[in-house]
């Protein structure tokens, strides 16, 4: 890497001259090279073998859940009385549930609803959080006050004692209980960029993009906005993990959708209440995904906060 | 200092306020009304009508809210339309019984996670510090009911150390202490694998800090550089960190009590939840947020007091 900079270089050389210091293409001698910042961050990422190892088994998860049905065909819909609790056999591989479907089919489909929510929840919690710290950190003064003040407050409520309340009204849909798990998941996300936003609307590339007369969406959108991405993104994959946690919370105090649809929370529920009859294959099977699943996305989170921290450091 | 207790304090009002008004509107939305909520859906017209007008339920909501606001502010949160109670009486026998389960279930939480933490933090990335850290992000990424039936599995049906009824409790706050065991175990690993986390990294932070280095330099020993300089530091964040975590105790809690039927107010509100008893809703909920707001305030307070360069104004 050449240790001459930029301006250097360009002061080296008279203005419109064909002296070597102005070409910045030169591609002889002194060239400026930097490895491209994607390149640096995938050889941390893969440096990781545990996160290496996490990719890997969310991949085979997500394949699991929603390719699995294609190849293994079980009926999920109607109950068979004649097959509840069987224990593993040859025609189904981990058993049947007290509804007597397989449950290997019935893991596919509850990891469906359970990955769809994580990731909706993980999306929608996000950008509501970003939008909101961005706004709060970089008008400031009342704006700001109000709004964390909100944040604030919300914090301090026990959130599931609403979702008891709010399931005791309404039958729960999916959409409905992403938007749920949302309401209170954004908050951290909210605080986080709010205090990102604070520290980056002081850097003097954003006082400079202010001088030269850009609007404050502009400034916020081109230079504000592009520098939490990485913390927000990290933070992101942790709200994944915890709407999964939520999720599965929330099914074992019965408020989830109600069946033929499922999800991994639900599954575990009922293998929870046959826990003292011994049909350990309706609880450890969803009780293995779950954790799996949680346990690499937060190792994946980790593993980009590396990422992040690597980009962080080179500024 | 005195400005900002008391700014903290309206603040708690205020948001106390707009809790019960959210509540009280969304339980107004009952399917089928509060009156059949209470009776039943045979009841005849005639009786739902003169229930409606006996309880005041025609009158406008902005009123009805007025009313329960008013009886509230002299502590009388209602009757119980199942358990035919007053819900301050039900309230006044389930209440302390969540405080005990929440708080011994953080006070072993943060005596386990404190040391570990540190050790982790000093032995950053041995092996011995993987291996806890493995452990507790294992701890950390399950549904807390699943650590709850992992814990009945091992204690219960493979060492059978506990017994498998729960005592009838009556009105009293404990029978007999290994009804807690599970319980308290079950909140407080959770909390352990949050609190332990954080507290590798504050060790780790501060070990690197100047004083610490100016103390190891003047010859302090491992054990007094972790007494004096690193821990206190590192502890009055955690009491932040308590504060903070309230509310997913508390969660936590009505997630535990259903799973071991440990008779606390999570309990208590579940099972209202199911026989739609109005007021126990309204009034557990009210409880529990303004229990989570003082205790916030607390936390705040004693970190400022245990760490003198924090001021409020």
């Amino acid at each position: 890497m050449s240790d001459i900079s930029v301006g250097e270089r360009l002061l080296s050389g008279q203005p419109g001259s064909t002296e070597p210091g102005l070409d910045l293409f030169d591609r002889g001698g002194a060239t400026l090279k930097a490895t491209p910042f994607w390149r640096q961050a995938a050889s941390t990422f893969f440096e990781n073998k545990l996160a290496v190892v996490s990719s890997g088994l969310l991949i085979v998860i997500v394949a699991f859940s929603f390719i699995g049905p294609f190849i293994y065909h079980t009926n999920q819909v109607a109950a068979n009385l004649l097959l509840e609790n069987q224990p593993p056999s040859a025609a189904h591989l981990l058993g049947t549930t007290p509804a007597g479907r397989d449950v290997i089919g019935r893991l596919m489909v509850g990891g469906q609803s359970t990955l769809e929510v994580g990731l909706g929840v993980g999306l929608l919690a996000t950008l509501f959080g970003l939008a909101w710290g961005t706004i709060a950190g970089y008008v400031g003064g009342i704006v700001d006050a109000v709004m964390m003040r909100i944040v604030d407050a919300m914090l301090s409520i026990p959130f599931l004692f609403f979702v008891v309340v709010l399931a005791a009204l309404v039958q729960p849909t999916l959409p409905l209980i992403i938007l749920v798990i949302s309401a209170v998941s954004w908050l951290s996300t909210a605080r986080l960029t709010r205090g990102e936003t604070l520290s980056l609307r002081t850097r003097d590339y954003v006082g400079a993009a202010r001088v030269f007369g850009a609007s404050g969406w502009y400034t916020v959108a081109r230079h504000v906005t592009p520098n939490l991405l990485g913390v927000v993104i990290v933070n992101g994959t942790l709200k994944v993990a915890d709407a999964i946690l939520i999720f599965a919370s929330i099914s074992f105090l019965g408020l989830g959708v109600p069946p033929p649809a499922t999800n991994w929370g639900a599954i575990l529920t009922a293998g929870v209440n046959n826990l003292f009859d011994g049909y350990w294959w309706q609880l450890w099977p969803a009780a293995v995904l779950i954790v799996v699943t949680v346990l690499a996305v937060n190792v994946l989170g980790d593993a980009l906060a590396d990422v992040v921290e690597i980009r962080l450091q080179r500024r | 200092m005195t400005g900002y207790i008391l700014r903290r304090l309206a603040q708690t009002v205020v948001v106390t306020l707009i809790v019960s008004v959210v509540v009280f509107i969304l339980l107004h939305e009952l399917p089928g009304g509060l009156v059949r909520a209470q009776i039943g859906p045979r009841a005849t017209a005639q009786s739902v009508r003169e229930l409606t007008i006996q309880e005041g339920l025609n009158r406008p909501l902005p009123v009805q809210f007025g009313v329960w606001l008013w009886n509230a502010l002299h502590g009388n949160l209602g009757f119980s339309y199942k358990l035919n109670q007053p819900v301050g009486t039900l309230l006044a026998e389930f209440v302390p019984r969540t405080l005990l389960l929440v708080g011994s279930s953080l006070a072993l939480a943060v005596a386990i996670a404190v040391p570990m933490g540190m050790v982790q933090g000093l032995r950053r990335n041995k092996v011995d510090d993987h291996g806890l850290t493995a452990v507790m992000l294992t701890f950390y990424s399950m549904p807390s009911f699943l650590l709850g039936v992992a814990l009945i599995v091992i204690l219960n049906l493979w060492l059978n150390v506990l017994p498998s009824t729960a005592s009838d409790y009556g009105t009293s706050l404990v029978v007999d202490f290994r009804d807690l065991v599970l319980p308290v175990l079950t909140l407080c690993l959770g909390n352990v694998s949050y609190f332990s986390r954080y507290m590798r990294s504050a060790t780790i932070d501060n070990l690197l800090a100047d004083h610490v280095r100016t103390a190891r330099a003047k010859g302090d020993s491992t054990r007094q550089l972790l007494m004096r300089h690193v821990m206190r530091n590192a502890l009055s964040s955690t009491v932040t960190l308590l504060g903070l975590s309230l509310p997913y105790v508390f969660s936590g809690s009505l997630i535990i009590e259903a799973l071991f039927n440990f008779p606390g107010v999570g309990l208590l509100f579940w099972n209202a939840s199911q026989d739609r008893d109005f007021p126990v809703l309204l009034g557990v909920v009210l409880v529990v947020t303004v229990a989570t707001i003082i205790g916030n305030l607390l936390a705040d307070l004693g970190y400022a007091w245990l760490d003198p360069r924090v001021r409020y104004s």
